[in-house]
């Protein structure tokens, strides 16, 4: 069974480096479950919310000085391109690929989407501030540390939700909004056929009023913070309980009663089979992941060893297409190719999949029917070209071919990529090729 | 939706590259259709401006826009309502009367999940789960099969084909090139390294087919010439499916999308750019149709509207009714359509929203019957199942 270790590289990893394979074919599932007690170190190079945040009030605050303001744009764009190609550099080359996969799954389930300006400086600091840390803890911290992080506060607008009839909403006729309250439960959390109605959207949206982030006139920049000023009060119905009026504590104890839901539980584990195992798991795998993530109380690392003891997942190689991003990846894996931010952006925004801009809170799709178009294989394809005229590494195309994809190399494929006309026509067919584009 | 995408892509024979004939063969209709997709739930009462109604002021509040004639005004249809300044562009097809604005208008969809609402806008059923495809998939098939097997009807502009479009019928893709093509020969190295991938072997074929026909009609561009992202890529878009539409040997129905209208917060400052770039593309759009604009239909419609009133952080949250938009140059335009149910708090759906008072479904049924001569009786059983008390909206076209 040494398809083992191709699967535990590309499907549960990253992609493998040239080498990979043999290190990890003695024990695949031992290589991944050793990962979960792998280090959570932040990303060198990735700029923290709190120096990022710090320029977009200087420039809010500025009163409209244009220097200022240019400062912060010029500031956000070029710190999140630099972010970027720090995340991607050390996917490149981490030796917790796994891991890894597991920080970008769970940045993707709680996206922060750069399209909104003011996130974009902050979004690669939201993955190492509240995900990362928390990707192998448990759920309900995970939860909370992304729903509590500036950037999640203002990218769903919850930093400005209003209670009615707080004291700062009953002076200036402003109110709730509503957005973050629906997105937790429909996306983060319960799911859209979880079981609640839009008076627990309401109530959820009331019981948050108050959650947003500190500013320099509070002498707080760049982390959360609570203002009982636009708190909504009094007791609050949410999922048919009851709650007392209790400010802050409200919205967190609504989550954790979320992060605990078996709605939560079947959500989460149907999304992380789609993710690891096949576009339509089995129910059944469905149902052993959630058993799991509700007996354990949300163990994450529980929950992810439920998903390696899946036996789907190690019977059917190359059944999920690689999204751009992963595609990107792997292909620098291989490769050993070396890509600055800038390149990164551009490369997976032709690619259809711009990191970090996904096109709304629900995140990116992660099945194949929204990969595998006519348009979006030219553009693959058209990128292989490109990209292997950029490899220069001194293996074989066929030694490394065999490397990289293992067993899983059918015949046809090694023999088309050492015939080929040239050696970067060579790299270009194993990138483009069925084995490299799925997982 | 993946059931739907593999019978798309099984129901071609492999690697028979789908060249268009270019000897003129009829198509079913050389009626052309095209739907815009608004995403994010595109406010009704910010767009077509209700400006005379009386509870309008009250209710948007600091984002009320200003009467005619003022500063930053909304521009007069008919005395009652006024197009957000940003839609000027759209100013002259509605005094051309090829513009007619259905207000009050939703979908039967009644939750507020963006991605539920879009997905039952596009399956044209009444249960966003539903697995058939999309109403305007099964519309093609009930428009007969074209002459040449490999000709596609249904174009889809952008990299990824949108729920509307997916089913049985094979659609062509379109987005703009950004990358040195791939030469012939090493596509065909590839293409035998597919044989066996029953998802990604005919995407790729089809790719290669799509791009010869798009090289054929819209020429060789040069790389970097079209925005593929930003402001004006709708703009570029549009201007290419109207190319492609206008073409003898092109499709025949087109959709686009745009998103942006998800309008939360400072709805002032983030409505504007969104609809100046559907009123630019709709003129783009106008202008590489050419004569063909007067054998067009456009339908532009979002999954749901956004609440009355204005939010606590001077945006609007999801709501329920809406507007659509109908141009073309056989639209019987200069009016705007449908009940105006009014703001008035007791007359709100749910008392936050506006309320509905036209079926999507029926505007659209109208179009696909009248228009392009779809049979009511299918429109109602296959296209929208089970949507037969849907009555066709009457009046939208000029005879």
């Amino acid at each position: 069974m040494s398809i083992d270790a191709f699967i535990a590289a590309s499907r549960f990893g990253l992609g493998a480096r040239p080498g990979d394979l043999g290190r990890i074919k003695g024990d695949p599932q031992g290589w991944l479950l050793a990962q979960l007690d792998g280090g959570s170190e932040t990303t060198e190079g990735v700029g923290r919310s709190a120096e990022r945040l710090k320029l977009f009030f200087d420039a809010r605050g500025s009163g409209g000085d244009a220097a200022l303001i240019e400062l912060y744009r010029k500031e956000y764009r070029q710190g999140f391109t630099a972010d970027v190609g720090a995340r991607t550099r050390r996917a490149a080359a981490t030796d917790q690929p796994f891991r890894e996969r597991l920080v970008h799954f769970w940045t993707n389930h709680f996206t922060v989407s750069a399209v909104r300006p003011t996130v974009a400086g902050i979004a690669v600091a939201f993955e190492e501030e509240a995900i990362r840390p928390n990707v192998t803890g448990r759920f309900v911290d995970l939860l909370l540390a992304a729903i509590r992080h500036p950037a999640m506060l203002l990218y769903l607008d919850q930093a400005e939700s209003i209670g009615p009839k707080s004291r700062a909403g009953l002076r200036r006729g402003r109110g709730l909004n509503e957005n973050l309250a629906r997105e937790v439960l429909e996306l983060h959390t319960l799911g859209v056929d979880g079981g609640y109605t839009q008076t627990d959207v309401r109530a959820f949206a009331e019981m948050l009023t108050g959650w947003s982030i500190g500013n320099p006139r509070r002498g707080i920049i760049g982390e959360f913070h609570y203002i009982e000023l636009i708190h909504e009060p009094g007791a609050k119905t949410f999922l048919g309980r009851t709650y007392e009026s209790a400010g802050e504590h409200e919205a967190r104890a609504a989550l954790e009663l979320l992060a605990r839901h078996p709605s939560t539980a079947r959500h989460i584990a149907a999304k992380l089979a789609r993710h690891f195992i096949a576009d339509r798991p089995q129910a059944a795998s469905v149902d052993r992941i959630a058993r799991v993530f509700l007996d354990s109380g949300g163990d994450l690392k529980s929950v992810y060893r439920a998903v390696i003891a899946e036996e789907r997942a190690w019977r059917d190689p190359l059944t999920k297409v690689r999204t751009p991003s992963d595609f990107v990846i792997a292909a620098l894996r291989a490769t050993g190719v070396k890509a600055e931010g800038g390149q990164v952006l551009r490369a997976q925004a032709v690619l259809g999949q711009p990191p970090l801009v996904a096109p709304s809170p629900a995140g990116w799709p992660d099945d194949a029917s929204a990969w595998a178009t006519p348009e979006a294989m030219m553009r693959r394809v058209e990128f292989a070209l490109a990209f292997a005229g950029r490899v220069r590494t001194r293996m074989e195309p066929g030694d490394l071919a065999e490397s990289v994809l293992g067993d899983a190399l059918s015949d046809e494929t090694g023999t088309a990529i050492r015939r080929a006309g040239s050696r970067s026509e060579a790299l270009a067919l194993m990138l483009a090729s069925p084995e490299f584009q799925r997982r | 939706m993946l059931s739907s995408r593999r019978q798309l892509l099984l129901g071609l024979s492999a690697f028979t590259l789908p060249l268009p004939n270019l000897a003129l063969a009829a198509a079913p209709t050389d009626r052309r259709f095209v739907f815009v997709i608004l995403r994010g739930g595109l406010d009704g009462i910010g767009a077509v401006v209700p400006y005379a109604d009386p509870d309008y002021r009250a209710l948007r509040g600091e984002i009320a826009l200003a009467p005619p004639g003022q500063e930053g005004g909304v521009l007069d249809l008919d005395g009652r309502f006024g197009l957000h300044p940003a839609l000027a562009p759209l100013e002259m097809l509605w005094r051309e009367k090829q513009l007619a604005i259905v207000h009050a208008v939703a979908t039967p969809y009644r939750q507020r999940s963006h991605f539920d609402g879009q997905d039952l806008l596009e399956n044209g059923t009444t249960d966003p789960r539903a697995k058939d495809g999309g109403w305007l998939n099964r519309s093609i098939t009930l428009l007969g099969k074209p002459a040449e097997p490999n000709r596609r009807l249904g174009l889809a502009v952008g990299a990824t084909v949108p729920l509307l479009l997916r089913g049985e019928v094979p659609v062509a893709t379109w987005s703009p090139p950004v990358l040195p093509d791939a030469s012939a020969d090493f596509v065909a190295k590839l293409a035998r390294l597919y044989r066996d991938d029953s998802v990604l072997g005919p995407a790729l074929a089809q790719g290669v087919g799509a791009h010869a026909m798009s090289t054929e009609v819209i020429g060789e561009q040069a790389m970097g010439t079209t925005p593929a992202r930003g402001p004006g890529a709708f703009k570029a878009a549009a201007e290419a499916a109207g190319k492609l539409l206008a073409s003898a040997v092109g499709p025949r129905i087109a959709v686009l999308e745009l998103n942006g209208f998800d309008t939360h917060a400072q709805q002032r400052q983030r409505i504007a750019g969104p609809l100046a770039a559907f009123a630019d593309g709709m003129a783009a759009l106008r202008g590489a149709l050419g004569p063909a604009w007067n054998d067009t239909v456009v339908l532009a419609a979002s999954e749901f509207g956004r609440t009355a009133q204005v939010n606590g952080t001077l945006g609007t949250d999801h709501g329920t009714a809406g507007v659509a938009f109908v141009l073309g140059g056989r639209v019987a335009g200069g009016r705007v359509l449908g009940q105006w149910p009014g703001l008035a708090a007791n007359r709100l759906y749910e008392g936050r929203d506006l309320a509905p008072t036209t079926d999507l479904r029926a505007v659209a049924k109208a179009l696909l019957r009248d228009h392009l001569g779809l049979p009511e009786d299918a429109l109602g059983k296959v296209a929208f199942p089970d949507s037969r008390a849907v009555r066709p909206f009457p009046g939208l076209l000029a005879v």
